[in-house]
């Protein structure tokens, strides 16, 4: 069984500051790391190919730097890697991302793709679904476990409220939640492996034949950023005293109603 | 030519989601600015009774999708749906709930139409000049906001989170025109099989990862004073968290216990119960997004560091303020 | 001469470092109070390979080089000094004895078990009456057919708690002195006759294991002779230089760790209108010994690469050692100062890391006894 594995490289959020003084996010210094609900995606198909056989291929699009992001997918255990990387992929929003990728994972061949939820730099959560529609394979997002039945896969789909177990069968995409599965460390040995294996490229040129140009990059994005702000600094609040307990819960009630907490 | 608003109806097991009825109210106010219509679009199965009540909250139209295909949500047959209407009607702008549905099914049909998409937008506007939808989100984890367009692509869409837009007025003597539309559904589009339905049994949550804290500390005064902060977090949907002191002393499991040799939280709303807000405890939890202080002392740190701070006492202010957020959500129910 | 990591090793510091962060340091405080390492936390060590790393990969090992496994000792040492002896006690002492003088076959049964994350090994060679002074040994190894038959006992065995393998030193000529007659052993913990004391009451790395134990006729086949009979003080004393770089390395690690805490706490801490920090009195104390720490690094490094180029490095590792442990122990005594009375308090690190920071100027050669070895290699009578 080939299980092909999207992963992206984020920078830390969690890291991120904000500069008090000018109100921009300080990027520098941030470290990068595989997106969570990636790794967990990965951790899955690292447990499948245990447990059933098969190989584990890494796919990531991004910056050369995105390298070491696929070393490290390589030291926890995946067989081959892949980077797509080319000038004329920057710039891309979901659906340029998407046809990209949904090209290579065509070249690249698959049973099974598994993609993070959503990525916590984009916070989108639309990449791994408009993959599924431009390969023509169904999708199951949200999910919270996975197992391999012969032709299929038995998947435990998360909603707010209930959850689905759906059975579908490959080849099909599957997004995982960071609490799919707890992912292992990489392996000290793995990472001297992961260094002498080749992480191969596929820029725009291998895709020729499957990408439209118009359809990629800036030109191919549908939706473009028109502006970015940071939200405003935390303004000074108001201490109240001298109030009744009526009173306060009131002053309370009221920040809560206004503030869709309740 | 695309015209009109339409707002993708979310429904579960034939309840409308409050969402839904938040987009129809947003959908107006973008509708007037546009001189456009909201129309409503309800998918499910035996669903068209619940279609008056989206006239009701603003809807000038419903189109209803009523088969049996439908009944549970999986991705396909709903998204088969919306793209027969999408075809069919061409509408300007298409509004869904950024929930686990409508952060499945909308980049599913995005694909297919081959237009642009925003994700979990808090903020909707339409620009004077160009006429186009201005959508608003946060990105990089909620530390930065973004406002994207989608310039050459139809229908412009978006997923909105639930929560973030106002309720509309309800008016029962709405009219509105409801359309019963044959999308060519039938059981062969399922392409998944739903073995079971599982519903929620409660999980033991992480304090890191609650939306709302109810945080005591010394003023909490022992073991048992953590029950009406309880019934408050439950209330609200929330956790019991905890400063050093209630840990220390035994009072609260470790587990809770937020601050340097705790753990870091950000969640929404952050309730400080009895916690002068030393420095240790301070720095694993002012990220919050709001914070309130309930303290007698009103020069204590935490007062300094709340968006509102009380002064006063906690055990009279808790227990009243649970007993108020449940008589509300109560009316609210009665919608 | 390029003085940045490769990328190979930067992605294992990485690995190392959110390894220590995440897994062993929720555990430290606990396995220091209780004085037990937790056997799950090794158990997971050896999964990810951190008991084999400069081993070659035909015996089980990472593959991986010495660098790679100083770059280990560091960062776990930040966090916890007795992770520290725990792997480099197994990894420099008895893996380094094995590999360097087993025969084929005996690398093949006793060292890749050790190195693939099977089994633990331990080092026998201190004993009650002979620490500075190893030629004080008597333990002996009595001839008896093909075996030989060992009493004796050994003293401060780091791992014997829980250790599989031991390479035990005995004397096998008593008529001569102990640098020409002493001879190394591999020997399993479980077999007859050896027994292993409780833990021994220690001022500071109180989770690592570390007893005394007897050997009471235990008998072992000539087949297991490590090297040559009678020539085991080279290996003892092999052992020795791999084990000082590691220790130097895990001092390195005590005193960043330390240092790193000292700072965050400044960074925080208000006292006179004005976080700590921000006097020069305290930027001055944290630029001094930051220098010392890099110094201690980088001579910790270049022992470290003249053992992967295979040039002669006793002394270098006797330098690095000695200089190490002494700026561990001063970071720490100024960590806890410097935090004052929290730094003394137990529910901080740098007090345990001041308790640990003792033992690196002791063992594994003290500093005086670097001193000698220093001395020794440059000429001077």
């Amino acid at each position: 069984m080939k299980i092909v594995v999207c992963i992206k490289q984020v920078p830390d959020t969690a890291e991120v500051k904000l500069d008090p003084k000018t109100n921009t996010l300080i990027r520098d210094g941030v470290p990068s790391i595989i997106n969570h609900d990636d790794k967990a995606g990965l951790e899955t198909a690292l447990r499948i190919r245990e447990e059933k056989g098969g190989t584990v291929t890494v796919v990531c699009m991004g910056p050369p730097q995105a390298d070491v992001a696929l070393r490290e997918a390589l030291a926890m255990g995946a067989d081959e890697a892949y980077l797509l990387s080319a000038r004329e992929f920057g710039g891309s929003d979901t659906y340029a991302t998407a046809t990209i990728i949904a090209a290579a994972l065509k070249k690249i061949g698959f049973d099974l793709v598994i993609t993070g939820r959503q990525a916590i730099d984009g916070d989108t959560a639309q990449v791994g679904p408009q993959i599924a529609e431009q390969l023509g394979v169904p999708q199951v997002t949200y999910a919270e476990s996975v197992k391999v039945d012969g032709d299929s896969v038995i998947v435990k789909r998360q909603f707010e409220d209930r959850a689905h177990v759906l059975r579908v069968k490959l080849p099909c995409l599957i997004t995982a939640l960071t609490e799919l599965a707890e992912p292992r460390y990489m392996n000290v040995g793995g990472i001297v492996d992961a260094y002498a294996k080749q992480v191969k490229i596929i820029d725009f040129e291998s895709l020729r034949n499957s990408l439209n140009p118009d359809w990629i990059g800036i030109k191919g994005s549908p939706t473009n950023v028109v502006q970015s702000f940071t939200k405003q600094a935390k303004a000074a609040g108001t201490v109240m005293k001298d109030l009744t307990a009526d009173q306060a819960v009131a002053a309370i009630m009221d920040k809560l109603i206004a503030r869709h907490l309740i | 030519m695309n015209k009109d608003i339409f707002v993708i109806v979310e429904q579960r097991a034939g309840h409308i989601q409050k969402v839904s009825y938040e987009l129809i109210g947003e959908a107006t106010k973008l509708a007037a600015d546009l001189g456009e219509k909201v129309v409503a679009v309800l998918l499910g199965s035996n669903i068209a009774s619940q279609a008056q009540a989206l006239i009701n909250y603003g809807a000038a139209k419903v189109l209803v999708v009523d088969n049996p295909v439908l009944e549970h949500y999986t991705t396909e047959p709903y998204a088969k749906a919306i793209y027969y209407i999408i075809k069919k009607f061409s509408p300007n702008i298409v509004l869904y709930g950024a929930s686990s549905i409508g952060r499945d099914v909308a980049p599913r049909v995005a694909g297919r139409v081959h237009t642009g998409l925003t994700a979990d937008c808090t903020g909707l506007a339409i620009d004077p000049e160009t006429k186009l939808l201005m959508m608003t989100r946060p990105a990089f984890g909620g530390n930065i906001m973004a406002t994207i367009v989608c310039r050459n692509y139809r229908p412009q869409m978006a997923t909105v989170r639930p929560g973030v837009m106002a309720m509309p007025v309800k008016t029962i003597s709405n009219k509105g025109e409801i359309i019963n539309v044959d999308a060519g559904l039938s059981m062969a589009d399922m392409n998944v099989e739903i073995m079971e339905v599982v519903e929620s049994e409660q999980k033991v949550v992480d304090i890191t990862e609650a939306k709302i804290l109810v945080s005591g500390g010394r003023g909490v005064g022992g073991a048992e004073g953590y029950e009406p902060l309880r019934e408050l977090a439950e209330e609200l949907g929330g956790e019991v968290s905890s400063s050093r002191i209630g840990v220390d002393s035994g009072w609260i499991e470790k587990s809770r216990q937020v601050g340097q040799t705790g753990k870091t939280v950000r969640p929404n709303l952050y309730i400080a119960c009895g916690i002068s807000g030393a420095i240790q405890h301070l720095a694993g939890m002012e990220d919050s997004e709001f914070i309130i202080a309930i303290n007698k002392d009103e020069t204590c740190p935490m007062m300094k560091l709340a968006d509102l701070g009380i002064v006063g006492d906690l055990k009279k202010i808790v227990p009243k303020l649970t007993k108020a957020i449940d008589v509300y959500r109560a009316a609210q129910k009665e919608l | 001469m390029d003085f940045k990591l490769d990328k190979v090793h930067q992605l294992q510091q990485q690995l190392f470092r959110t390894f220590a962060e995440t897994e062993i340091k929720p555990l430290a405080k606990d396995m220091d109070e209780t004085e037990k390492y937790d056997l799950n936390l090794l158990k997971k060590l050896q999964k990810y390979g951190f008991l084999g790393i400069p081993y070659a990969k035909e015996y089980g090992g990472c593959g991986s080089d010495t660098l790679a496994y100083t770059l280990c000792m560091e960062e776990v040492s930040k966090i916890d000094a007795s992770t520290g002896i725990t792997i480099s006690v197994h990894t420099s002492l008895a893996c380094s004895c094995l590999n360097n003088f087993g025969t084929e076959e005996q690398k093949q049964k006793f060292l890749r078990p050790l190195v693939d994350g099977s089994k633990i090994g331990c080092f026998g060679l201190t004993e009650p009456g002979a620490g500075s002074d190893v030629q004080g040994a008597q333990t002996v190894a009595v001839e008896d057919g093909d075996d030989y038959v060992i009493t004796g006992s050994k003293i401060f065995t780091t791992n014997s708690g829980f250790a599989d393998t031991i390479i035990l030193f005995a004397l096998t000529d008593r008529t001569v002195p102990a640098a020409k007659g002493l001879t190394a052993f591999i020997v399993d913990r479980n077999m007859p006759g050896v027994e292993v004391g409780d833990n021994i009451q220690r001022m500071g790395i109180r989770a690592a294991s570390n007893c005394i134990v007897s050997y009471d006729n235990v008998r072992v086949p000539k087949s297991r002779i490590l090297g040559q009979l009678n020539k085991g003080f080279k290996i003892a004393m092999g052992a020795l230089d791999c084990g000082r770089i590691g220790i130097a390395a895990q001092s390195v690690g005590i005193a960043q760790g330390a240092l790193n805490e000292a700072i965050k706490y400044a960074k925080e801490r208000k006292q006179f209108g004005k976080k700590i920090v921000a006097f020069q009195n305290t930027q001055f104390n944290i630029a001094d010994l930051q220098t010392k720490i890099d110094a201690a690094r980088l001579m910790t490094w270049r022992a470290t690469i003249a053992e992967d180029n295979h040039e002669r490095f006793s002394p270098l590792a006797a330098m690095a050692k000695l200089f190490a442990s002494d700026v561990a122990n001063q970071v720490t005594r100024y960590a806890v100062q410097m935090m004052g009375g929290y730094g003394y308090c137990r529910e901080y690190p740098v007090e345990r890391m001041m308790r640990d920071a003792k033992i690196t100027e002791i063992y594994e050669g003290t500093s005086e006894v670097m001193k000698i070895v220093i001395a020794g290699s440059m000429k001077l009578k």
